[in-house]
């Protein structure tokens, strides 16, 4: 188990280190070759020539891309010291960058939206985890009743409506209408009531979506599982159909369903964009958009490497849970 | 990076849209006081060029602004967008500023720090200015003259603090001699020649080259005092060391800002704020929907950005609550321009051609009507600036005979111009505009019957200085029209238009003479303005300037822009001022209650 984890964690390291120099080249040498001079972007509407000047020896545009790769891999560790037009600007490890559109290290930015994003995700993930899982259970342990044909009706609906739909609508109903709900962003550190307001319908939005995807597949693996053998098996045995569902055939469903919860959290936890554009909320994703905006391109890159790194370690808890639900993956 | 499993199909989105904006319709609640009330709203239009409930102003409460968009920057020196300027007024004070007045009269220059309006010598190049008593930073310490200084020199610094208006630099220091203060040889950085501090309370601007607006230049928020020892270069944005009667409590970029009372601010210092709430807040918000919608529940008072409520909001707000709105004129003229280096545009005939052939009642329908586009643009002064004749001055009859086009006259012109079969053209127009894109189709259908073919080109709008910035680029590219906007930034002849008629600002790269105008007389009468103190004749100047200009046949005016801005019930002493472009003079916004 331990060789295993330090196999996953080294390719994992370096998977991250390729990720860093694919977006690197992306942002800094691909509009290079288009003949861009990133400098400006950089700049203020008013592209003096001393300020573009200024930026492309803070930034070190100048060096070749190979140690500019290196300064940012240094900075992560060491920190960094941006200096230019006689202006010196320091950056703490770990440093991903400085944006020079709000005057801020890139970090201190990720780490303030950071807990927005992943108190988003990860109340999502239960309702829909678990509204998604026990309604696809049903479906499938009744298949073909009025249950299971509404259960995917809805589910089907989820799946089709987008987030900027059933968002809007929610607000225009329980936040606007009946104005049961404020719907205001609050910090959990201010008021855990009013968090909890905050959050509620961007979790029911979120969840809805993704509980009808989880709704449709449990339901469909787990009609698959049900017609295996050793599910007969232990029907024959005279096992209860409590043991055998919550036992034998609940083990086997959950694999692919925990695939899809480490990649669509990891995903998540890189900003869930339109759910916070449409609720406002001061997460990951709202940074990120805004960032596109402004053409903030150390934003960019930062909350591109918060998200592949929420990838890489979500599959990699998935790998190792495999092993716990289902006996027969062995970690070789 | 990353989105939720959702595709962003175009008919998918706007199908919801239109679902949600009439359940949006639908859950909006109130009825239409579009008359007004004296604790309700005050009725549509009362604060437009008027002050509305100015009596029922308040001392104590918060003010609530939201914003779909951050500054650019809140350092005085750094921040170009008009909202900024309008707000930074609350934390920083300049030797003169803009009234507290509405309309027309807030364009005016009053003193602020200075105890008057500038002393002018020397055929109006030496401007001398006495701080007042009792002006004094956060931390209780005298704003001197020298704290002015430092301020203005922090704008040579643009290789630090890039992104600003840079007028005080190109009007004192035009050669660009001086380094800034953070290159500043001397021992004190204050090494500016043509700023003098003989004592604490004294300062001295001496011009190389008069300039008649130089007084509107300095009531600029850019030419406010800075602290040599808070002044924390780039980073000050996140923290300006206020002079003004609040200071900054906390910010954090892109969430939210709170402003609190300045303590050590004396009104009795200040003849201009009145320093109503106690506490400033803005929320920023990443969808302009909830944002009006927050605006319509009361949530919030006011939209920091002052651009105008989305098509959604705007709707069930015109519909449902008239009397919170205003529906100012925004000081923006959205037009089309010509340049003459793309041929046949280089024949007035040809411009005249599609000035007459355009419908511009189409194209005042696709900026977005009468209400929420603005009133049809006649000529290229916006009506804000002082020489503005407004639709009085229709030299094409855009707003009378032709506005529906006149292709007669439009075929007569192409005969004149050598073209009797018309012409094909291309007309350049920003991506990310999309009411740009719609003026340009409608722009494009009209100029069809007349027999001009125009293809559209929509370019990368974020790259505008240098793809339409660039005349070689233009040229190349055959742009004969181009789509663009324009507004003050002092609302002055000068402050408007020297960027776009004077052929001394033709450049090669961020060019704003997209028609490339070489006019004698009209770089002479720009010459004569900047030397003319009377105000009586910069008006005419101003007047002459804007009848030259249309005389050319370089520009296709489309509107005189106008927006719908909301006000909460809430608000009291609210006014839209042309100091910044018919948004509301926030400085001296009050609340009808301190709670």
């Amino acid at each position: 188990m331990l060789a295993y984890l330090i196999r996953r964690l080294f390719a994992a390291a370096v998977m991250l280190v390729v990720i860093i120099m694919v977006v690197f080249g992306i942002f800094f040498l691909v509009p290079k070759w288009a003949g861009v001079d990133i400098a400006t972007s950089f700049v203020g509407k008013q592209a003096d020539p001393a300020a573009v000047q200024a930026v492309r020896e803070k930034l070190g545009l100048s060096d070749p891309i190979f140690i500019q790769v290196w300064e940012f891999f240094k900075g992560i560790f060491v920190g960094r010291t941006y200096s230019g037009g006689g202006d010196v600007t320091h950056c703490a490890a770990p440093c991903f960058g400085y944006s020079f559109r709000s005057e801020q290290a890139v970090w201190p930015v990720l780490t303030d939206r950071f807990p927005v994003t992943l108190g988003l995700a990860l109340g999502a993930a239960v309702l829909w985890l678990v509204l998604g899982v026990a309604a696809g259970v049903l479906s499938a342990l009744k298949r073909g009743s009025l249950w299971d044909r509404g259960a995917m009706v809805v589910a089907l609906s989820g799946v089709s409506l987008p987030i900027y739909f059933t968002g809007l609508l929610a607000l225009a109903i329980f936040s606007y209408g009946l104005k049961w709900i404020d719907g205001q962003y609050v910090p959990l550190s201010e008021s855990v009531g009013g968090w909890f307001g905050g959050m509620i319908l961007p979790w029911i939005t979120l969840a809805f979506l993704y509980a009808a995807m989880y709704a449709r597949i449990t339901r469909a693996t787990m009609l698959e599982i049900l017609g295996e053998d050793y599910i007969r098996t232990a029907r024959a045995k005279g096992l209860t159909e409590q043991v055998v569902i919550g036992k034998h055939a609940m083990r086997s469903t959950m694999t692919p369903i925990l695939t899809m919860l480490g990649m669509d959290l990891g995903a998540l936890i890189g900003g869930a964009i339109l759910t916070e554009t449409t609720f406002s909320l001061p997460g990951l994703g709202q940074a990120v958009l805004n960032a596109i905006k402004n053409q903030d391109l150390p934003i960019i890159l930062g909350v591109t490497l918060i998200t592949s790194v929420a990838v890489l370690i979500a599959n990699l808890v998935v790998d190792v849970l495999y092993a716990v639900i289902d006996p027969r993956v062995r970690l070789s | 990076m990353t989105t939720q499993r959702t595709s962003g199909r175009r008919k998918q989105a706007l199908a919801a849209a239109a679902v949600v904006a009439g359940l949006l319709t639908t859950a909006a609640c109130g009825g239409g006081d579009s008359d007004g009330s004296k604790n309700g709203a005050a009725g549509f239009d009362a604060a437009n060029n008027k002050v509305a409930q100015a009596s029922l102003a308040k001392k104590g409460g918060t003010l609530k602004f939201g914003g779909a968009q951050d500054a650019d920057s809140w350092d005085t020196t750094r921040g170009y967008y008009g909202f900024a300027w309008n707000f930074m007024r609350y934390y920083s004070r300049q030797l003169v500023t803009n009234k507290t007045s509405a309309g027309a009269d807030g364009a005016k220059v009053t003193p602020d720090l200075a105890t008057g309006l500038a002393k002018i010598t020397d055929g109006g190049k030496t401007y001398t200015y006495t701080l007042r008593d009792g002006v004094t930073w956060e931390d209780g310490k005298p704003i001197t003259s020298k704290d002015v200084k430092y301020g203005i020199e922090r704008v040579w610094a643009q290789d630090v603090l890039s992104g600003g208006p840079t007028y005080l630099k190109d009007f004192l220091d035009p050669d660009g001699k001086y380094q800034g203060p953070y290159k500043d040889k001397s021992a004190d950085h204050l090494g500016l020649k043509a700023i003098d501090t003989p004592d604490d309370k004294t300062i001295v601007f001496h011009l190389p080259k008069a300039n008649a607006d130089f007084e509107e230049v300095l009531a600029l928020t850019s030419a406010s005092p800075v602290r040599q020892d808070k002044d924390t270069k780039a980073k000050y944005t996140l923290h300006p060391f206020s002079s003004g009667p609040y200071k900054f409590a906390s910010y954090s970029p892109g969430k939210d800002l709170t402003l609190v009372r300045n303590d050590a601010w004396k009104q009795s210092s200040d003849p201009v704020r009145k320093a109503y709430p106690d506490k400033i807040t803005v929320k920023f918000f990443s969808n302009a929907n909830d944002l009006d919608q927050r605006l319509i529940n009361g949530d919030i008072d006011l939209d920091l950005n002052q651009t105008g409520m989305s098509p959604q909001g705007r709707t069930v707000a015109l519909k449902q609550h008239k009397g919170n709105l205003d529906n100012p004129v925004s000081g923006y003229i959205r037009y089309a321009v010509f340049p003459q280096s793309v041929k046949p545009f280089d024949n007035v005939h040809c411009r005249n051609a599609v000035i007459y052939g355009a419908d511009h009642v189409s194209l005042q329908t696709a900026r977005g009507g009468p209400v929420a586009g603005g009133d049809i643009g006649t000529n290229m002064l916006p009506p804000s600036v002082p020489g503005a004749e407004g639709q009085k001055y229709d030299p094409f009859q855009i707003a009378g005979a032709n506005k529906n086009g006149n292709a007669a006259k439009a075929k007569e012109e192409l005969k004149a111009c050598g073209k009797a079969d018309g012409f094909s053209t291309t007309i350049a127009v920003r991506n990310n505009k999309p009411v740009e894109v719609a003026t340009a189709q409608s722009l494009q259908a009209s100029l069809a019957k007349v027999g001009i073919k125009a293809e559209i080109d929509q370019y990368d709008g974020s790259q505008t200085p240098g793809i339409i910035g660039s005349p070689s680029n233009v040229k190349k590219k055959g742009y004969g029209i181009i789509i663009m906007g324009w507004g003050p930034d002092f609302p002055t002849v000068q402050g408007f238009g020297l960027p776009l008629w004077d052929s001394k600002y033709i450049s090669q790269s961020g060019n704003n003479n997209y028609a490339l105008i070489k006019d004698k007389k009209i770089d002479g009468l720009f010459d004569q303005y900047v030397n003319t103190l009377d105000a009586g004749k910069k008006t005419e100047i101003a007047t002459e300037i804007n009848h030259k200009v249309m005389e050319g046949g370089y520009y296709l005016p489309f509107t005189f822009e106008k927006f719908i801005n909301w006000r909460s019930d809430r608000l009291a002493n609210v006014y839209t001022t042309d100091a910044y472009s018919g948004m509301y003079d926030f400085v001296n916004l009050g609340l009808k209650s301190s709670k």
